[in-house]
């Protein structure tokens, strides 16, 4: 048996879905992103001035691509895992002797692409209001992989256990959301009171939007190998998790 | 060799529903093997395990001796499955749905796709290849669903309810494929509400009901067991009253129409002896129900 072919036939199946229907995934954040650079950045930005030394745009840049890649890692791998159980296609590859790994391995790439391409795409147009360069190229590659890696398993997960479109729609709205909000995005975490800049580090995406900034800007409210050690802490445990719920079959096989 | 061998195999849902109370079945290799059974008798949970959609509770699913708690991926290679309600992502299309199913069991994409255009062609799907699956027939999709399954060249072949909703021309040609490539030496374990398909195409046949195992034999000695048989006489002129024919059953559904029950011990020369007899002229006849429809209605009532 050929795992590489396998693998390959997932992502393959997994970018072709999502360039498929690009007015669904592709352009939606550049548009939200674009309003998001507009209105925080250029309108209200602009009044707030500079933000650990740099622009209160270019602030926000990094955290706001960063947000982009975590919703479309997410949402991809929860929608397609999803659908594939819903409208019963899992099972092509159920009943295919593709090892569990191989399958994890194959959904997680096609969300991994999915938040690069929506990355790039917004950082394109991040660079049409401020100027962006690149401090440390390997912290920055590293942490949106992380990143994307990350909340694609999360995504899988929540595709496996999700009993209706609802069920998919709750963790990104009633948790990521929020964490996304609250990490950092659009402040820094050195402006809040103490009790609140204590509880904010207690989200781990805080620690992503900061790494990955560090990477772009060479600035982070947090240290850089504390964000790697959460990340890839988190990395482990969802790919355990995954794995888990792929060899009980749970939420996919009665 | 054993292309299949179940041993004691249970299964028990989560809400506590037995579904399979240990069942053991046999299927030679290059069999055309029914498994027939009604709504929930547990031929779809059977065949779930087998191709491992289900997670057994108990027992021993062998597929050409390969054990499937020793060697899955082994074993799942073996099996090309047809389930029995459609299960392809509606917006490919059946050539992206058939190259797809064979990388999956590690086939390279040129020869996945030199075997798309053969076996696309042969159900009749290959001007439809790039078609989205949405817009194909019932009919197609079902004969996609084939097309899929034979994809990595299985040994087993399982067809859940392959014709169901498919009319009867089309389902008469893919009787013709069926029969066709289990000449070619694939084994072939099919579920039907058409006994008459059964019937027609399977050589061993196991009925299932309630979770078990009630009846396991060869087609021949399944029908051997009919002791009576009911034909429908339409007849050439009116017959006024009920005619008694002695040693047969006779009932009158109109004046042109009789129903007549034979017993095995009874031939057919010997009812067209007395009809002719009393001047009765029979212009055609056929059989009221399905033999095997006969049988399978007498075996689950008596296990009842």
């Amino acid at each position: 048996m050929n795992y590489w072919v396998a693998y390959k036939t997932i992502v393959y199946k997994e970018v072709s879905r999502f360039v498929r229907i690009w007015p669904q995934t592709i352009l939606p954040p550049a548009v939200t992103m674009t309003l998001y650079f507009l209105i925080f950045g250029n309108l209200i930005g602009s009044r707030i001035g500079d933000m650990g030394g740099f622009s209160y745009m270019q602030y926000i840049a990094p955290g706001i691509i960063m947000m982009s890649v975590i919703t479309n890692s997410y949402s991809n791998v929860v929608s397609s895992f999803y659908s594939a159980k819903f409208q019963k296609h899992i099972e092509e590859i159920l009943v295919a002797p593709v090892p569990n790994w191989i399958i994890l391995a194959g959904y997680v790439t096609g969300g991994v692409s999915r938040g690069l391409m929506v990355g790039f795409v917004v950082t394109s147009v991040a660079l049409f209001f401020t100027h962006l360069q690149v401090h440390s190229s390997v912290i920055t590659v590293m942490t949106v992989l992380g990143t994307s890696i990350l909340f694609s398993l999360g995504g899988l997960i929540n595709g496996a256990f999700a009993k209706s479109f609802d069920d998919i729609s709750i963790v990104p709205v009633f948790i990521l959301t929020p964490l996304t909000y609250l990490g950092g995005v659009f402040y820094s975490i050195d402006l809040l009171p103490d009790f609140w800049r204590h509880v904010s580090l207690y989200n781990p995406i805080l620690y992503m939007v900061n790494a990955f900034r560090y990477g772009i800007l060479g600035e982070s409210d947090i240290g850089i190998s504390v964000a790697f050690i959460v990340l890839s802490g988190f990395i482990l445990i969802l790919v355990a998790t995954a794995m888990w719920v792929l060899n009980k079959g749970a939420g996919i096989k009665n | 060799m054993k292309a299949l061998k179940i041993r004691k195999l249970r299964k028990v849902y989560k809400n506590g529903f037995e579904a399979l109370k240990g069942i053991d079945l046999t299927v030679d290799e290059g069999d055309f093997f029914a498994l027939l059974g009604p709504n929930g008798a547990g031929k779809s949970t059977t065949i779930g395990i087998i191709s491992s959609l289900v997670t057994k509770t108990e027992g021993v699913v062998k597929i050409f001796d390969v054990d499937i708690d020793e060697a899955l991926e082994t074993a799942k290679s073996f099996i090309g499955l047809v389930p029995q309600e459609i299960n392809f992502s509606q917006f490919e299309t059946p050539e992206q749905i058939v190259v797809n199913q064979a990388g999956y069991y590690g086939i390279d994409r040129p020869l996945a796709k030199e075997r798309a255009e053969r076996y696309l062609k042969q159900l009749g799907l290959w001007g439809k290849r790039h078609a989205p699956a949405r817009t194909l027939s019932g009919g197609m999709k079902r004969r996609l669903m084939i097309a899929r399954a034979l994809i990595h060249q299985p040994r087993l072949l399982i067809l859940d309810e392959p014709t169901a909703g498919v009319d009867i021309e089309l389902r008469r040609s893919m009787w013709d494929f069926l029969r066709e490539i289990n000449r070619q030496g694939i084994t072939i374990i099919l579920t039907t509400h058409y006994l008459e398909e059964a019937e027609s195409l399977c050589r061993n046949i196991a009925i299932i009901d309630h979770g078990n195992i009630i009846q396991y034999s060869t087609m021949k000695s399944l029908l051997a067991q009919l002791h009576v048989e009911t034909f429908v006489l339409d007849l050439v002129s009116p017959v006024d009253k009920l005619p008694v024919i002695e040693d047969f059953e006779v009932r009158k559904i109109d004046d042109m129409t009789l129903e007549v029950d034979i017993e095995k011990r009874h031939t057919l020369n010997d009812l067209f002896a007395k009809l002719t007899e009393k001047k009765i002229k029979v212009m055609s006849m056929r059989n009221k129900a399905n033999r095997l429809e006969e049988l399978f209605i007498h075996l689950l009532g008596k296990k009842q």
